[in-house]
């Protein structure tokens, strides 16, 4: 409902407009995107040597490391994404700013999207660098260039629904110090996979269980496989489907966590 | 020397009392360390398959003695933390009034970190014998290890420390972290130095971590290696960062 | 036939979990055109009254209309009537002024057209056309407030609700924010809803005053009638002599009532308002007495306040003050010395 005179603006213009905003913070707050850029690069840079003697593990597939390795800085890149949408929506909501958008006819699904907006261009802009740094160590990428472009949409596709992740912590919890402090446990979460190891490889009887049964290690072995494996259908529909389950839930429990911090009639 | 040592044990107390009465602190500064054992030996677990790899006391014990010694090093990167949040809440400028001998803050500090590293590396300890660790070192070798890790903490609690107080605010934390966090694993995390290869064979061969974690390594599966070496870096490591907290000490007494 | 009330309330209750009833049973009605202050101290239940009413908070029973609208069952209709500049200014510090009347303009539907136009007029209003391109984190805390007004004008609302919108604020600042709000209800006809701390802010401002403490209004009605409601305005003498104290009580005790001070001062209460103190500096002159001092002390707020709950508003918190002697009984001996 707008003021008379006015017509609501559309679902998109609403979307765009929010988006608008969260892209701009993003742009301008540069320096703050250096350290998750980085830092999955200095890891990759350092497992992806300390690890190689993993390739002689019988079993292991007949890659280097380094592209073994690859899927992992989109990951963590990923929970990046996650700290960075989850903490801007805090502060929003711990400085009232999150009140000023519920005043104005916004509806919460184009609060929810647009918000993202900063996010998921961090997500693109750090993906082209991890395999742009990937290509240029070394790495081929078995399923060529249209497999390069879908491992961006998939890398970008997890990065949205990890951005979920981070909102519905900000909304239920409302504190950016909140979101922050679980941030160690997505870090788990990725540990506790098929990061390091192929997951036949994971000796330990509990740890092959964990990493089973985490949808992480779905992810990762998607991206993995348009790097080392080619065109992996079963792979590829089990990272994508996971990849947007998690989305879909994501986003599904910040429309409820949405409606309730809204609490408006 | 009295104040000397009350201004020591007045901050040494607060640095543990607070650190036990914060969970947010408390928690991840020993689920972490618990948390690599688990990954590391419990993911890598099948690296000691890898031919050339020689550890008699078995992978789990090889990553415990990485994780034993990281989380010593980062006890004392966490303490940095804590001086810089006294920094920016205002507290040590109350602590530089107060203190009737100043050095007496640092020395305080570092007793805290080591005191913290107690909590996090018994409960790591206790976790990776749960776990089936075995344990090669004769009495005097674990005595040998905990020194080592002891000697580690110190160095970097020095280092924390002293940046922290050039520094002055919690913005130092990433400042103070890296450093510790690419040193700690450009060594020979999850293999032997003689399995590395390529450039981090290089970098590893002169990281004075390395040696330090070799010794560490060696006294736990009782075939000591370069234990007098380990000690000689890491006292000198101790002398650098200590004359390293002495100088931030006196930067943050020159801006008031 | 009057219009029908801008804001009309009706025993609105607000409660929290594990918490007191911060808004406890309200009754109020604000006029078209009106600015009504809400007066009171921290923790009375000011701010959590806005927010019910601008419909971000629900209330726990009770009822409101805002604009003809029921808060909970018309919130959409309330909001697009309604702007609000609230509590906390909560603007993005990284954003320009431009940016934010652009998003919100974007946001309230204002066609792309007019948006840019709408932007420059309300920028020049608030005198942010100079720094409009600065972000925001740069800003004072008089602009950021004057922003904050911009942003709650941007779609033209009849009603407006300012929480505390000076708190903060240096006394130039203040003074401008208060000549704006006074143009936009007396000039622009604009339904002002606005709560304050300060008494000044209220007594300059306010068309009506609604005094409320712990959730209850404990008082409502003109700042005039509110004062008068209380008191009679007071002149405080001391003589040059103290000694001629008897003599000046002589010459004062036709005015009205009179206290003597442990100082030697004598201070009457004028009925007739302070057209009489003209009267009274005749009266002494003529008596030949000569005074060291002599003040005219004017019922404020705080008297009202004061004689409502016991308490003074200025200086009081949330939590429970010993209760002061009410001033019919002291006079006016509680105001010296402030």
């Amino acid at each position: 409902m707008v003021a008379s005179g006015l017509s609501e603006p559309h679902l998109l213009a609403q979307i765009g407009a929010v988006a608008r905003r969260s892209v701009i913070r993003t742009i301008r707050q540069r320096g703050l995107l250096v350290f998750p850029i980085l830092f999955p690069l200095i890891l990759f840079a350092i497992n992806g040597s300390a690890l190689s003697a993993a390739t002689k593990i019988p079993g292991f597939p007949p890659v280097s490391y380094r592209a073994f390795l690859l899927a992992v800085p989109f990951m963590q890149g990923a929970l990046f994404v996650a700290v960075t949408a989850g903490v801007d929506l805090a502060r929003d909501i711990e400085s009232g700013f999150f009140n000023r958008l519920a005043m104005t006819p916004v509806r919460p699904s184009a609060m929810l999207a647009g918000q993202m907006g900063g996010p998921l261009l961090v997500a693109a802009i750090q993906s082209v660098i991890y395999l742009i740094v990937g290509i240029a160590t070394g790495v081929g990428i078995a399923s060529g260039v249209g497999g390069a472009l879908v491992l961006l949409a998939l890398s970008v596709l997890i990065a949205f629904g990890f951005a979920g992740v981070g909102t519905l912590l900000a909304l239920r919890f409302g504190s950016g110090e909140a979101v922050q402090a679980m941030f160690p446990l997505l870090f788990v979460t990725l540990f506790l996979s098929s990061s390091s190891l192929p997951r036949n490889l994971l000796k330990v009887s509990w740890f092959h269980f964990v990493a089973t049964y985490n949808p992480a290690s779905y992810l990762i072995e998607g991206i993995r496989s348009l790097v080392i494996s080619g065109w992996d259908a079963r792979a590829l529909a089990l990272g994508f489907g996971f990849a947007l389950a998690i989305l879909v839930l994501t986003i599904g429990l910040s429309s409820l966590a949405m409606k309730n911090r809204l609490q408006r009639s | 020397m009295r104040r000397f040592a009350s201004v020591t044990r007045g901050v040494a107390w607060r640095s543990i009392h607070n650190t036990i009465k914060t969970p947010s602190v408390l928690v991840p500064s020993i689920l972490f360390p618990l948390f690599f054992l688990a990954a590391f030996a419990g993911g890598l677990s099948k690296i000691a398959q890898v031919p050339s790899f020689h550890y008699r006391a078995g992978y789990t014990a090889f990553q415990f003695v990485f994780v034993f010694l990281q989380s010593s090093a980062f006890g004392g990167v966490f303490t940095g933390f804590a001086v810089a949040r006294d920094f920016d809440s205002g507290f040590a400028r109350r602590l530089l009034l107060s203190a009737p001998n100043r050095g007496g803050i640092i020395a305080g500090y570092t007793i805290g970190a080591a005191l913290r590293w107690f909590l996090t590396g018994t409960v790591v300890t206790i976790a990776a014998l749960i776990a089936g660790m075995n344990v090669d070192g004769s009495g005097i070798q674990l005595i040998g290890l905990l020194g080592v890790g002891l000697m580690v903490n110190l160095v970097a609690a020095l280092w924390a420390i002293g940046t922290a107080m050039f520094l002055r605010t919690e913005q130092a934390g990433a400042v103070i972290q890296m450093p510790v966090f690419v040193i700690v694993f450009l060594a020979p995390v999850y293999v032997p130095l003689n399995l590395l290869t390529g450039w981090i064979h290089a970098v590893a061969k002169y990281n004075p971590a390395t040696v330090v974690l070799e010794a560490g390594r060696g006294l736990f599966d009782a075939s000591p290696v370069k234990v007098a070496l380990a000690f000689i870096v890491l006292a000198a490591g101790a002398a650098v960062m200590a004359a390293w907290a002495r100088r931030g000490l006196a930067s943050a007494e020159r801006a008031g | 036939m009057s219009a029908a009330p801008a804001i009309e309330v009706e025993n609105l209750v607000r409660e929290f979990k594990k918490g007191p009833r911060a808004v406890d049973g309200i009754d109020l009605a604000v006029e078209p055109g009106e600015i009504y202050g809400f007066l009171g101290p921290n923790g009375a239940g000011k701010s959590t009254t806005v927010l019910m009413l601008t419909t971000l908070l629900p209330p726990t029973s009770g009822r409101a209309s805002v604009g003809g609208y029921d808060i909970v069952r018309d919130g959409a209709h309330v909001r697009a009537s309604i702007g609000a500049a609230l509590q906390e200014a909560a603007l993005d510090a990284i954003l320009t002024g431009r940016e934010h009347l652009m998003l919100q303009g974007t946001l309230q539907g204002i066609p792309r057209s007019d948006r840019a136009r709408r932007t420059q007029e309300l920028l020049n209003r608030v005198g942010l056309s100079e720094a409009a391109d600065r972000r925001v984190g740069g800003y004072s805390g008089g602009m950021k407030r004057r922003l904050d007004l911009a942003l709650a004008l941007v779609h033209e609302p009849r009603i407006l609700f300012l929480d505390e919108p000076t708190t903060g604020l240096d006394l130039q600042s203040r003074t401008a924010l208060w000549a704006e709000v006074d143009r936009l209800a007396h000039e622009d006809g604009i339904t002002v809803f606005l709560t304050t701390q300060y008494l000044e802010e209220a007594d300059a401002l306010a068309d009506r005053v609604g005094i409320i403490d712990h959730g209850h209004i404990v008082a409502e009605d003109t700042p005039e009638n509110l004062k008068a409601e209380i008191g009679y305005p007071t002149v405080e003498v001391l003589p040059a002599d103290v000694s001629l104290g008897d003599g000046f009580a002589s010459a004062l005790e036709g005015f009205g009532k009179l206290v003597r001070g442990d100082d030697g001062s004598i201070a009457v209460q004028l009925p007739g308002g302070e057209a009489q103190l003209a009267e009274v500096v005749r009266a002494l002159d003529a008596a030949g007495l000569h005074v060291a001092s002599l003040h005219l002390h004017q019922p404020s707020l705080d008297d009202v306040f004061l004689a409502k709950t016991g308490r003074k508003l200025e200086g009081s918190s949330d939590e429970a003050e010993e209760p002061v002697e009410a001033p019919s009984r002291r006079g006016r001996r509680g105001r010296r010395g402030r």
